[in-house]
């Protein structure tokens, strides 16, 4: 059976360093990073990706009041990505348009406010509010943004770790394909920075990133590196049918190419470069490419001693002999955006269709031998000969690998 | 607690838990449902934020009782005046 073509027509997002894909890609290419240190309740000060973008825009504030973080980032990825598709909320079909948005986790944040809320009145359940429940559904971010929009079709989160933002995007596309929907709303979000029970963990870990410069203290492939950044933020994407964006005249970033997800199946935490190695080939595969016909890889590595590492290892076994592979990171910007942050990251290198630029890893001042890629771009962005297919990395806890490939579209 | 008093208490509690509304017209024998923008889900912060910050507990029973400023001035001030 012959699979519909996918298309990308539209990108809304939000980043620790821009609250569009101009500013957002302008800051990548300057290699400004925006880290900032934040009060954490129980914790003291903590780094952490936060972002500033106008949430009235699109939200009453009795919204707001009343919703998560997690569905305001959604809300307004939603929205700015349908407007950058050239469309406006009331030309969707509503029954003919899903929501898929990839969450690394849900519910920490609601749950900690209001175990800490009631904590106040000496543990009296009789003050948890009636608004936890729907705030901690699983589905919430998906489900606010069918509330905001009016869309009837559906709507729901995919659960997988930090390799949400890629799956988001691969369940908008499948459900295109089987013709569940028309338009598809997909990618990742985070509102990790509101938990402390994320930073904790990462600490009790050793695993969380520190430095006295807080945009230095997210440094992927850095031989000093010390763990990860955790960022909130959200990349939404418009999703259609060849045909459907072309019969309309839609502007097409890309098309999805290509895609693969497995399971390490080895631990909770450390990843499985062999695993990663096979999903990268996997997702060529479904492409019908070979490894030098990728232009980018973009790296998943957070930045901890060994995960870089072993990402480093699948990516130096798979593009062995690819000298037209460029290989960049995207969490020295903006630290781990966690669900955002595989649909964040590959919005980061979306334009270089256009441009032919190559963002560079920031924050390497000393490379790890060990992470010394052939290809790897870093500190200055490098302009390349040619930019038609990008690999995008995300992996996450659990053993969840995901490969997303996008090329440069053409008839 | 004076009856204008106590309508002004769960007016404060409705500006925060509906900020969008105008509260500068609300009438008191209108129900509070048919001024403005609020549900089912609101009246229950109604109802906690009296609990919260008053320590005034209002039995579900009784949640008719706060359909308009003037119902709840009839329900709530004896009961502001009973904690004193």
């Amino acid at each position: 059976m012959a699979l519909s073509r996918i298309v990308i027509t539209g990108v809304g997002l939000t980043s620790p360093n821009g609250n569009t894909l101009e500013e957002y890609r302008r800051n990548l290419l300057d290699g400004k990073a925006a880290i900032s240190r934040i009060d954490m309740r129980y914790m003291g000060q903590v780094l952490a990706g936060v972002c500033d973008f106008e949430a009235t825009k699109y939200q009453k504030r009795k919204e707001l009041r009343v919703g998560t973080r997690a569905g305001s980032i959604s809300i307004y990825c939603a929205r700015e990505a349908i407007a950058d598709a050239g469309l406006e909320v009331e030309q969707l079909d509503q029954k003919r348009t899903g929501v898929y948005v990839g969450t690394t986790e849900h519910g920490n944040v609601e749950t900690e406010n209001e175990v800490y809320n009631i904590s106040k009145f000496d543990y009296d359940t009789k003050f948890w509010s009636h608004h936890h429940n729907p705030r901690t559904v699983s589905n919430n971010p998906a489900g606010e943004v069918s509330l905001n929009l009016k869309i009837h079709g559906p709507a729901y989160t995919i659960g997988a770790a930090c390799a949400a933002g890629n799956l988001g995007l691969i369940q908008g596309m499948q459900m295109l394909q089987l013709g569940e929907v028309d338009f598809a709303i997909a990618g990742g979000v985070s509102e990790s920075t509101s938990t402390f029970g994320i930073f904790a963990g990462f600490k009790s870990q050793g695993a969380l990133a520190d430095h006295e410069d807080p945009n230095k203290a997210s440094r992927p492939f850095d031989l000093n590196r010390n763990g990860i950044v955790v960022s909130e933020g959200g990349a939404l994407y418009t999703l259609e049918r060849l045909e459907d964006a072309q019969a309309r005249g839609a502007k097409i970033y890309g098309e999805i190419a290509g895609y693969k997800i497995n399971s390490d199946a080895t631990d909770y935490v450390l990843p499985n470069p062999e695993r990663q190695a096979e999903c990268m080939r996997g997702a060529l595969a479904k492409a019908g490419m070979q490894p030098n016909d990728i232009h980018i890889v973009n790296t998943h590595a957070t930045a901890t001693p060994m995960g870089d590492i072993q990402e480093c290892e699948a990516v130096r076994e798979v593009f062995s002999d690819c000298p037209d592979t460029h290989v960049n990171n995207t969490k020295g910007y903006i630290g781990h955006a966690m669900g955002a942050a595989g649909a964040l990251e590959l919005a980061g290198n979306l334009p270089s269709f256009e441009d032919g630029l190559i963002h560079p890893t920031i924050n390497v001042d000393d490379l790890d031998p060990k992470c010394d890629l052939p290809g790897l771009v870093i500190n200055e962005a490098k302009q390349a000969k040619r930019v038609d297919a990008i690999l995008n990395n995300s992996f996450g806890m659990l053993g969840i690998n995901s490969a997303l490939i996008i090329k440069r579209f053409s008839n | 607690m004076t009856k204008d008093e106590c309508k002004q208490v769960v007016l404060d509690i409705i500006a925060e838990i509906a900020p969008d509304e105008d509260l500068s017209d609300v009438k008191g024998d209108v129900a509070l449902r048919e001024q403005l923008d609020l549900d089912s889900m609101d009246f229950l912060d109604i109802v906690m934020e009296l609990r919260k910050q008053h320590s005034i507990e209002v039995p579900e029973a009784d949640y008719v009782q706060l359909a308009s400023l003037d119902s709840c001035a009839e329900y709530l001030t004896p009961k502001f005046n009973a904690l004193v």
